[in-house]
């Protein structure tokens, strides 16, 4: 065991890890922040998604120690602080962007560092920005839709509809 | 995952030492080697973690007007700060996987791995890379020995890799969908003294280099250069995505496709 301390959503930990305690069971088992969920745990969907730095990174393919002294962002700092869906957040409600919500907290996670580098993505831009977020359940045309309305741009018409 | 101590050294020095203790292994991204964890595939006692050594990062063009890379930068910041110098280069680095996967792998990972489809390894190879680690330079050459297999000993680190930028470049993948690696992979290279094409995700013995085309292209840089040109399917990698011939073919059309869109 080692010690790891980080700061996560503005809050300083500290505890206690072995060396192959993965960020992401981290956050769900010792801090019980079980918003960032585990879809796959092979690096593939996206589900686990959160900011460390302000950078997006799968936790589930980063060890807590190599968080030590960093700010780690989840999904339960998104919203507002009055507790109200922030605008990504509300944006998924509106246009239906998520259906059993599994994916939602990876969705929104990536969809918030991409839109910080690129507040005006294009439709293509955001399809390929999500390659890394598999949704089993939403076709992702609303996914699309809800992140150009929540940078403020018209929706595109999309093909297949 | 089997237990394991993760150490945090912050000099090439510190992490050198600690990587001479029985079963130590270099982490870097760690998105190759924790998922090889976590199926059990390797079992090393210490994690000697790269990611705290700040001198192994960052990108600059040195005097002799090499691109400078350090090992242990991650391929989100090649794509960004390469782009200047290298666009071939920073495209293939922003291709890579997707944006987290890039925020945490490195060059000196994915070149130290050698996976038979990774990306970086056939620019390396097609620019005519240096390799560089804590102890010696290894010209690309003679870095790749077959997949999966590089020239690098038990406990060396790669420390930076030098580029020689080219006149023009371009790297077409042709992504196997699923893990988003090349299917195959095609790096072209416009040098004034000739034209080099790497070749990675084909071949059973990892990324090589065509020297068929190498040729016909250095006369003439033109796709029609390699009309009827064609590989052999020996040695190709056959797998459920596909076959041996196929991925010869896709090889010739990847190669005109690149030297059709180098710029
Ligand atoms: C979903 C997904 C998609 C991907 N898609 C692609 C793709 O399209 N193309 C592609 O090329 N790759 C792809 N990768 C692999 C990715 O590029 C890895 O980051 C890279 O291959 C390994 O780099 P790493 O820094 O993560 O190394 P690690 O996983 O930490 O280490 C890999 C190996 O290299 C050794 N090592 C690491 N750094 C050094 C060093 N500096 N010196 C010596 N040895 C070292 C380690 O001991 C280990 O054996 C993908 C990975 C994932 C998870
Ligand atoms: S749980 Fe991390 S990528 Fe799927
Ligand atoms: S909403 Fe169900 S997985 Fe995306």
């Amino acid at each position: 065991m080692a010690k790891v301390a980080m700061t996560v959503n503005g809050k300083s930990v500290s505890r206690e890890v072995e060396g192959r305690t993965l960020l992401v069971q981290f956050l769900r088992d010792d801090l019980r922040l079980t918003g960032t969920h585990v879809g796959c745990d092979t690096s593939q969907c996206g589900a686990c998604v959160v900011h460390v730095n302000g950078e997006a990174v799968k936790a589930c393919t980063m060890f807590a120690l190599e968080a030590e002294g960093a700010e780690v962002t989840t999904i339960e700092a998104m919203a507002n602080e009055d507790g109200s869906l922030n605008v990504v957040q509300q944006a998924f409600q509106d246009y239906h962007g998520l259906q059993c919500g599994f994916c939602t907290p990876g969705m929104v996670m990536s969809a918030t560092s991409l839109l910080k580098d690129n507040p005006k993505p294009t439709e293509q831009e955001i399809r390929d920005y999500l390659e890394g977020n598999i949704c089993r359940c939403t076709g992702y045309h609303n996914i699309i839709k809800a992140i150009m309305a929540a940078s403020g741009q018209d929706m595109p018409s999309m093909a297949a509809e | 995952m089997y237990a394991f101590d993760i150490e945090r050294p912050t000099s090439i020095a510190d992490a050198v030492a600690a990587l001479a203790k029985e079963d130590a292994q270099a982490l870097a991204g760690g998105q190759t080697l924790i998922p090889t964890l976590k199926q059990r595939l390797a079992m090393p006692s210490v994690l000697v973690s790269l990611s705290g050594i700040a001198e192994i990062r960052g990108v600059c063009k040195d005097d002799a007007g090499l691109l400078c890379i350090g090992g242990g930068t991650t391929h989100g910041t090649v794509a960004k700060e390469a782009v200047a110098h290298y666009p071939g280069l920073a495209e293939l680095a922003a291709h890579i996987g997707d944006p987290a996967v890039r925020n945490r792998g490195t060059i000196g990972g994915s070149l130290a791995n050698n996976d038979p489809s990774a990306c970086y390894p056939a620019a390396a190879l097609a620019s005519g890379a240096t390799i560089l680690t804590n102890t010696r330079e290894i010209a690309a050459d003679d870095y790749f020995q077959g997949m999966f297999t590089t020239a690098l000993e038990e406990g060396e680190i790669v420390t930076e890799v030098k580029f020689p930028i080219p006149q023009s470049s371009c790297y077409m993948k042709f992504e196997q969908p699923a893990s988003r690696f090349a299917l195959v992979g095609v790096f072209v290279a416009k040098f004034a003294d000739g034209v080099k094409v790497a070749v990675t995700g084909a071949s059973n013995n990892g990324v090589f280099r065509w020297s068929e085309a190498e040729a016909a292209l250095s006369s003439d840089f033109s796709a029609s250069a390699l009309e009827g040109m064609s590989l052999s399917a020996d040695d190709m990698i056959a797998d459920m995505h596909g076959t041996a011939a196929y991925r010869a073919h896709l090889v010739a059309v990847m190669t005109r496709r690149a030297v059709s869109a180098a710029k």
